[in-house]
């Protein structure tokens, strides 16, 4: 059963259609027991990360999801990766969850548009199993404007946006995607399946 | 780098799949469900459905259609077509939309652009525009399925648009609408000086060749099309590989 978090912000019913079409077991939820008994936990998100923050710690959750994710593997997607690390400088300053190292920071990309908003290529860096029979480094879709800024041990793949940007990171149970893998067409349902069979 | 992509568009009437050839004309086939599934297959990279039923109460089909839609393709979902209001936003997000676009109504109530932007964000709002020349050199935006000018300029419009905090320009040229003789590459280069946001090129594509060239002659990040594509007369995959072959950088699958 993989626990898809609740915390009221978008994009939960694209993620439980994909793990549907996959045929996994998932459920939405903010209830802390359904958090323990799951035995995957994902964290979605779209929107500004101090809202994501403030929403995620009025459910209560934040303690249940670090301590379940040195037990299960934890993936956050998009807004809900960012949220895996120590802080955010997106208006603000704002306390992450601080189970990755690294900060969030907006991206400035000379002469390129923000949000980077699309279809980019993954550049494959550490090998992580959420990557596994992708071949040829694919295409995935980003919708985004503040990116991690962490060190490239963490980093299984990033993307060219004017910089190398962490497109996907990774420390011992936990895992994040700062594309879409559930818009992400086949790329991405294979990065779910992967994530299913960790 | 981004790939350039490119979106097939569905006009959907009370749940069935249709195309207008300038707007008029228009015939009657297939289930847009289905047709979502196969253009996800041949490597759409967004599909757009936009919806042409008149009335409101028919606004329930299209979100139907978008629902089933959404369970079964895994790229971003695009709607438009009778979006008046920030709830019309809401509940064609709800049901699966990754992106909605309002046209006629922006023009009308252009606060409902920066409203949308400031609630669900600029990434999932597109202003669709069908514009035209004027005669003088210049170039008009028409509403209501490109009947009736506003006596706007297009120039002054996607500064606007910009400005409001949309997302994204989806540019239809009426002027080369249905023709095939390729995409509008003045008007294109025309809203492309004027913006920073994305332009996607709309409207007169028929052949291979015209994909290429639009990429290759305007800052456009993304083509869309319909009846080439409703109609098999060419194929995503088939458009991509021409645009591969022409070293312009595309997602494949």
């Amino acid at each position: 059963m993989i626990a898809i978090i609740d915390y009221g912000a978008g994009n939960l019913f694209s993620v439980k259609n994909a793990l549907d079409h996959l045929g996994a077991q998932s459920v939405v939820t903010k209830d802390a027991k359904e958090l323990e008994k799951a035995d995957r936990i994902i964290l979605p998100g779209v929107g500004a990360f101090p809202d994501a923050m403030k929403m995620l710690g009025a459910t209560g959750l934040i303690g249940t999801i670090k301590e379940q994710a040195q037990k299960k593997p934890l993936l956050g997607i998009c807004l809900g990766m960012q949220m895996l690390f120590d802080k955010s400088f997106e208006f603000g300053e704002t306390d992450g969850l601080g189970l990755i190292p690294g900060t969030v920071e907006l991206m400035t990309p000379p002469g390129l548009l923000i949000p980077q908003i699309g279809w980019n290529r993954l550049l494959y860096n550490e090998k992580c199993r959420l990557l596994d029979g992708l071949g040829d480094e694919p295409y995935v879709y980003f919708v985004h404007s503040y990116a991690a800024v962490c060190e490239s041990r963490y980093v299984a793949a990033y993307t060219d946006y004017g910089a190398n940007v962490p497109a996907c990171v990774s420390a011992g149970n936990v895992y994040g995607c700062q594309f879409h893998p559930e818009k992400s067409g086949e790329a991405g349902l294979m990065i779910l399946r992967n994530f299913m069979k960790l | 780098m981004l790939a350039k992509r490119i979106i097939p568009c569905l006009d959907v009437r009370n749940g069935k799949v249709v195309k207008g050839v300038n707007f008029e004309g228009i015939k009657d086939v297939g289930d847009p469900v289905e047709c979502a599934a196969e253009y996800n297959r041949q490597g759409a990279d967004e599909i757009v459905f936009y919806d042409i039923t008149a009335s409101h109460e028919g606004r329930g089909v299209i979100l139907d259609v978008v629902r089933e839609t959404a369970k079964r393709v895994f790229v971003p979902l695009c709607v438009g077509g009778g979006i008046a209001t920030t709830d019309d936003f809401r509940e064609t997000l709800r049901a699966g939309a990754d992106k909605v676009s309002v046209n006629s109504q922006a023009v009308k109530n252009p606060k409902l652009i920066s409203d949308a932007a400031e609630i669900f964000g600029s990434q999932c709002v597109v202003v669709g525009i069908d514009a035209k020349r004027n005669g003088k050199g210049g170039y008009s935006v028409f509403i209501n399925g490109g009947r009736v000018d506003m006596g706007l300029d297009l120039g002054d419009w996607v500064k606007e648009i910009e400005e409001r905090g949309a997302g994204e320009i989806c540019l239809n040229s009426i002027d080369t609408d249905g023709t095939k003789a390729g995409f509008d590459i003045d008007m294109l280069n025309f809203v492309c000086s004027r913006v920073k946001i994305p332009v996607i090129a709309s409207g007169g594509c028929g052949k291979l060749t015209d994909f290429s060239e639009v990429f290759e002659k305007t800052d456009a990040s993304a083509a869309l099309a319909a009846s080439l594509f409703h109609f098999r007369e060419l194929t995503v995959g088939e458009v991509k590989q021409h645009l591969k072959e022409k070293n312009i950088p595309v997602r494949s699958i």
